[in-house]
């Protein structure tokens, strides 16, 4: 019965964002390319909860989710066009389950690097994680600049094109609540809490009984995982990928809209995924086109603002009602 | 006799912080170990509880050798301990951290937590409903809600010893119980210690620096002095070894110093 319900209860929101983005288009009181950007911010947001579940809940400080982003994009692109190669794209059902299938292929390349990256040093404290990390993206931007060497097709630095189109509302819409209903599932269950207590007190947690390193292993590896899906919605939703859009600054961008939100808190993650994304793309339309670099001055500013106002974050230790945990309350 | 430690060593570096130590626990025991500031008392907890391995030597709990296993398979074995400095998990709820303490027994797969299916939904009601009487027992039940950090100190140390027993230890590791506590406090702990053993059928092994607390309720006494045991037995033998004396205040002066 519980079930039930709660299948109920996840396919409202899905169908409320699908159906609400049909409705604004179809009378033309949104045009595309405000659909695109909420499809990028849907996207981002996916990439934003799984950098959460690393640094906000288990306390891992990593600074390469974008090089984690871009394997995704890559992989997913990659499959997508061996299929549409050897099939066409032009048959609806089996396109889509392709296309689903090229995700999880992304964010199955993603969650695999995540544990070549994290077996070593995961045993060492959470500072050697944030080095490696960022030493990985380093050599990942290295590699995407000259993968056409090895396979033609991913582009090099010219970037790679002829991605099909597939990402869709729908799609972004679907990815995002199962993001949001897998984070807040897990963390509000046992395995969540024993990733919390790592971030609260490592010794505490061990002396708990708590496998830390496995559990390390498993909230890093999950949250690269999300990242990678989120790349290769991102590949089918832009059609080209260059690698300076998963360079280690865009690794910053994501961490930016965790902190901003609040580490371990899922509401200020969805809001500043959101906000940051249509703050930069309204700056852009509000200001005039040659102060639009000035948005590069506008964010660090509010950055700084919500560091000295609210250093918890937006939200603190609120969540939204449907964030908060029934079970035990 | 349910833990026998036999030359048990470890170095940093050049500093020897145990050096050959042998003690044995007996079931149902409460055993104090006391020496003067860095004489090794919290390494031998950190090295029994497998935060620390040895360099030598072996831990046995129950026959079964233990030494230089990882942290959590001991506590699941059955030894379990409370920190000096207070380590609560200090942003979650006080409910939390002793829920935290359920994780070596869960029975639902990750799957089933993803899901939420009934088993889901069964266990962890179960477990508050455990975590609740639980809490009772340390008259903690109406701040349950409220985050760690925001306890008083005292409850934030009972809260610890909470979170400790609710993993269901055998052999329960005290560093420091009373640190910070006035005498009358220091009182209702020593009750507490004596109740919590008695309910939980536990072996208590204490660090403290209180002699009020360790004559107290101590059956017998472990003295450590520059990582070994100077000296052991019951708290009336120890006030008068005269080595324990010497560790604590020094040698006596010769008398041509004097008047």
């Amino acid at each position: 019965m519980e079930t039930l319900k709660n299948i109920g209860k996840a396919l409202f929101p899905f169908a409320v964002i699908a159906g609400g983005m049909a409705a604004l288009t179809g009378r033309d009181l949104l045009n595309p390319y405000w659909v695109q950007i909420f499809q990028l911010a849907c996207v981002v947001a996916v990439s934003a909860l799984g950098l959460n579940l690393i640094y906000g809940f288990t306390g891992l400080f990593s600074l390469g989710h974008a090089a984690f982003f871009g394997v995704g994009a890559y992989t997913s692109a990659l499959v997508m066009k061996m299929y549409v190669g050897a099939y066409g794209d032009e048959a609806f059902l089996p396109s889509q389950a392709a296309f689903l299938g090229s995700l999880a292929a992304g964010g199955g390349a993603a969650a695999l690097l995540a544990c070549l990256v994290g077996l070593p040093t995961l045993r060492l404290t959470s500072d050697y994680l944030g080095i490696a990390t960022l030493g990985f993206g380093v050599i990942m931007k290295v590699l995407f600049d000259n993968a056409d060497s090895v396979l033609p097709q991913l582009g090099g630095a010219r970037g790679m094109t002829g991605i099909v189109k597939m990402t869709s509302v729908p799609w972004v819409a679907l990815f995002l609540v199962a993001a949001v209903i897998i984070v807040r599932n897990l963390v509000h269950s046992s395995y969540g809490r024993a990733l919390i207590s790592i971030r609260e007190d490592e010794i505490a947690a061990s002396t708990m009984g708590i496998d830390t390193f496995r559990y390390k292993v498993l909230g890093f590896t999950a949250g690269c995982a999300f990242a990678g899906v989120a790349g290769g919605l991102y590949a089918h939703l832009y059609t080209f990928l260059h690698p300076s859009n998963f360079d280690f600054f865009k690794s910053f961008d994501v961490l930016m809209i965790v902190v901003l939100g609040g580490l371990g808190n899922m509401s200020g993650t969805l809001v500043a995924s959101f906000g940051w994304i249509f703050l930069l793309e309204g700056l852009r339309v509000a200001l005039p086109p040659e102060y639009i670099e000035l948005r590069w001055v506008a964010i660090p500013l509010l950055l700084i603002a919500t560091m000295l106002l609210r250093p918890q974050g937006l939200f603190g230790f609120r969540e939204f009602p449907f964030l908060r945990s029934k079970v035990y309350r | 006799m349910i833990l026998e430690v036999k030359a048990l060593t470890r170095h940093f570096g050049g500093v020897r912080a145990l050096d050959g130590v042998d003690f044995h626990l007996d079931r149902g025991e409460l055993v104090g170990i006391i020496g003067p500031n860095g004489s090794g008392k919290t390494t031998l907890f950190n090295v029994v509880t497998g935060i620390y391995r040895p360099d030598h030597g072996t831990v046995a709990l129950e026959g079964e050798g233990i030494a230089g296993w990882p942290p959590h398979e001991i506590t699941r074995r059955g030894i379990v301990r409370t920190f000096q400095n207070i380590r609560l998990f200090r942003d979650l709820t006080v409910m939390d951290n002793v829920r935290v303490a359920h994780h070596p027994h869960v029975k639902y797969p990750l799957v089933s937590a993803l899901c939420r299916t009934p088993a889901f939904y069964r266990e962890e009601r179960q477990v508050r409903k455990e975590v609740e009487s639980f809490l009772e027992i340390f008259s903690l039940q109406d701040r349950r809600k409220e985050l760690a950090r925001n306890l008083p100190y005292g409850d934030q140390r009972k809260l610890e010893i909470a979170r400790a027993l609710a993993s269901r230890p055998k052999i329960l590791l005290l560093d420091e119980p009373a640190a910070g506590m006035n005498p009358s406090e220091v009182g209702k702990l020593m009750e507490f210690i004596l109740r919590i053993r008695e309910r939980f059928s536990l072996t208590v092994m204490l660090i403290e620096h209180q002699m009020r607390l360790v004559m107290g309720i101590c059956e017998r006494l472990i003295v450590m002095d520059f990582g070994q045991v100077i000296a052991r037995g019951l708290p009336s033998e120890i006030q008068r070894d005269p080595r324990v004396v010497e560790a604590y205040l020094g040698e006596e002066v010769p008398h041509e110093f004097g008047p």
